[in-house]
């Protein structure tokens, strides 16, 4: 059982204020959308959690079961149990995924997976997002599809089993079927009820194939409206204006 | 032999077996401007006496001949006349030259290793031909070790359709100064390709070559090479298209680390008027680990005909990029380990190149040995 509180976060890029006291918990077996405008400060608040250099913290805690996450650089973060599934991940060439990725799940479980059981894991987690298998030898992202790179991205998901999880935008720029294969990942990580998952998207499409538990509307840097699924379907029917106007 | 300064290119000024046409360089000359003169041990200015040795050691395959012989030997000096005073100053200066001849049609069945050992007694001067007879294939690698001061020539004659690869290693100890030039004269469909890996000495100084005597040659020239803090490794490209029809491909990559490590690359590619139809390419990339080292990077690219099927050049010099660290790092992935996923990533892609497989181990675990530091 896991929790991930954020309370009062204040994020800044560049002196600009973006997040404006951020509150939200997050426990294992919840899934909350957080649905927002584009330049709410969603994807500021997933990279703020994860670490990445850019933001800068000026208020408030991030704690994953009681340890505040800032305190912590970025790979102490993931092996505390965060991950993120970015909405761009970046190319890095000469890095082969499968090394890549047996470098992940050696950290993250502090020692080196057996090859064989790591070979069938990774094959099975492959098969299932309709991965194909000359991807291990590829190097990490690079000449991938947007829809290629998402799926990767669950991949890393399925394999590294994080206590929460933060995905940001992980259905923009896919099309029905890569939408369904990525759901359907996101469904299998759910499924054993000991995570919790963080959705962050733009759009109620992917509701419909993963079904959220609580949604808020997020507006100019902060938590504006909370509800359950409903809220969602209101957002669809209504759009953001309400929310971007009063939010000025 | 005397002066040969043709005007036809500014990147390529003059060449002559001569040492008095060449002046004693002072830094200032675009040659020698990143040098470190001072370094040089006198290999530049005439008082390096030929007083120490680097012992020479081939491991052959069984179908070549190998010879040492002596400076009139005619084969010495056909492929490649010196183009700088240190060069004009070993071929003036060795004493005895090694001839490797792969013959005609002659397909070797384990590559040919020449060994250059230096004993650390001053300074030596050497000469090597490899000819390749028409459509013969080898492998060559040569491997320098041991401290020394040592300069050299190197001819690589590859005859028509004929076939060399070369692996180069600079693996010297942490004194050494290495001032060499590589030279591959390539005939009628030869096709030439090098590795050039620097890692250690002092300063190393090498500059490889290629020219054209016919039509259809291809050369490709990779290189890395890893600087730690006071290295001076500079390597110097030259790729002369005279002839039609002819490709070449540069691709040369470097890591740096600490106080004053220093990585220059040059790469000069002229493409002659008689050239039409020439594709070429080259790259340098360096990635700058620690404040404190610098690399300098100058393509240089004179084409002087209009027909060419392919042409350019690129140069990056820069950190390493904070967005591959953040994601690596995003997946739980130590930093340290993360950089030296990264880095290795980066020489790798060139390091898997190298054909001889007890090389390219060789050349990653030195590469992991730099990491670790």
């Amino acid at each position: 059982m896991s929790t991930l509180e954020i309370r009062d976060l204040k994020v800044a890029v560049e002196d600009k204020e973006i997040l404006r006291g951020v509150n939200l918990t997050v426990k294992s077996g919840e899934t909350h959308a957080i649905m927002g405008p584009n330049g709410s400060g969603k994807s500021t608040l997933a990279y703020a959690i994860a670490g990445h250099p850019k933001y800068t913290i000026t208020g408030g805690q991030v704690l994953l079961d009681g340890v505040d996450l800032l305190e912590l650089t970025v790979d102490e973060r993931a092996r505390a149990g965060l991950f993120l599934a970015m909405q761009y991940p970046v190319e890095v060439p000469g890095v082969s995924v499968s090394n890549f990725l047996r470098s992940a799940v050696t950290a993250i479980r502090g020692e080196a997976p057996k090859l064989r059981e790591f070979a069938k894991d990774l094959k099975g987690g492959m098969d299932a997002l309709a991965i194909d298998a000359a991807f291990a030898q590829r190097n990490l992202n690079e000449g991938f599809s947007g829809g290629e790179k998402k799926r990767h991205e669950i991949l890393q998901l399925e394999l590294l089993k994080p206590k929460i999880a933060v995905l940001d935008e992980t259905d923009s720029g896919l099309d029905v079927d890569a939408l369904r294969v990525v759901s359907e990942g996101i469904n299998r990580f759910r499924e054993s009820g000991e995570t919790g998952v963080l959705l962050i998207t733009h759009y109620t499409r992917i509701l419909r194939y993963v079904k959220p538990d609580f949604v808020h509307v997020f507006a100019a840097g902060k938590i504006v409206e909370e509800g359950g699924p409903e809220l969602a379907d209101k957002l669809e029917a209504e759009g953001y204006e309400a929310y971007t106007k009063a939010a000025v | 032999m005397g002066l040969n300064e043709k005007p036809l290119s500014t990147l390529h000024e003059k060449s002559s077996y001569n040492l008095d046409d060449f002046e004693v360089p002072t830094g200032r000359e675009e040659q020698w401007r990143f040098t470190p003169l001072s370094r040089l041990k006198g290999l530049h200015n005439g008082t390096a006496a030929a007083s120490g040795h680097v012992i020479v050691d081939v491991d052959a395959a069984p179908e070549v001949t190998v010879e040492t012989v002596g400076r009139d030997d005619a084969r010495v000096g056909k492929a490649y006349v010196p183009a700088d005073r240190v060069s004009a100053q070993a071929y003036n200066s060795f004493e005895k030259a090694t001839v490797i001849t792969v013959p005609r049609e002659v397909v070797t069945s384990k590559e040919t290793v020449i060994t250059l050992t230096g004993s650390g007694d001053g300074a030596a001067y050497g000469h090597i031909v490899i000819k390749v007879e028409p459509m013969a294939e080898a492998i060559v690698v040569l491997d320098h070790k041991g401290s020394a001061v040592y300069a050299d020539n190197v001819e690589f004659v590859v005859g028509d359709g004929a076939r060399l690869k070369v692996v180069s290693l600079q693996d010297w100890a942490a004194d050494a100064v290495h001032v060499s030039h590589h030279h591959a004269q390539l005939a009628k469909d030869a096709t030439f390709s090098s590795f050039v890996v620097t890692l250690g000495g002092d300063l190393v100084r090498l500059s490889p070559s290629v020219s054209y005597t016919g039509p259809g040659g291809d050369a490709d020239m990779s290189g890395v090479y890893f600087v730690d803090a006071k290295q001076h490794l500079e390597h110097r490209l030259l790729v002369d298209h005279s002839e039609p029809n002819c490709k070449s491909n540069v691709d040369y990559r470097g890591a740096l680390q600490g106080e004053e490590a220093h990585a220059v690359w040059i790469g000069d590619v002229i493409i002659r008027v008689a050239a039409e139809g020439t594709d070429t390419y080259e790259l340098n990339r360096n990635l700058i680990l620690t404040d404190g080292a610098r690399a300098d990077s100058v393509p240089n690219l004179e084409i002087l005909t209009g027909e060419v099927a392919g042409a350019g050049h690129a140069s990056t010099s820069g950190r390493l990029d904070d967005e591959h660290l953040f994601y690596l790092q995003a997946r739980g992935i130590p930093f340290d380990e993360a950089r030296r996923l990264v880095i290795r990533g980066f020489l790798g892609q060139l390091i898997e190149k190298i054909e001889v497989e007890s090389i390219r181990e060789r050349v990653m675990s030195a590469v992991e040995a730099e990491l670790a530091r």
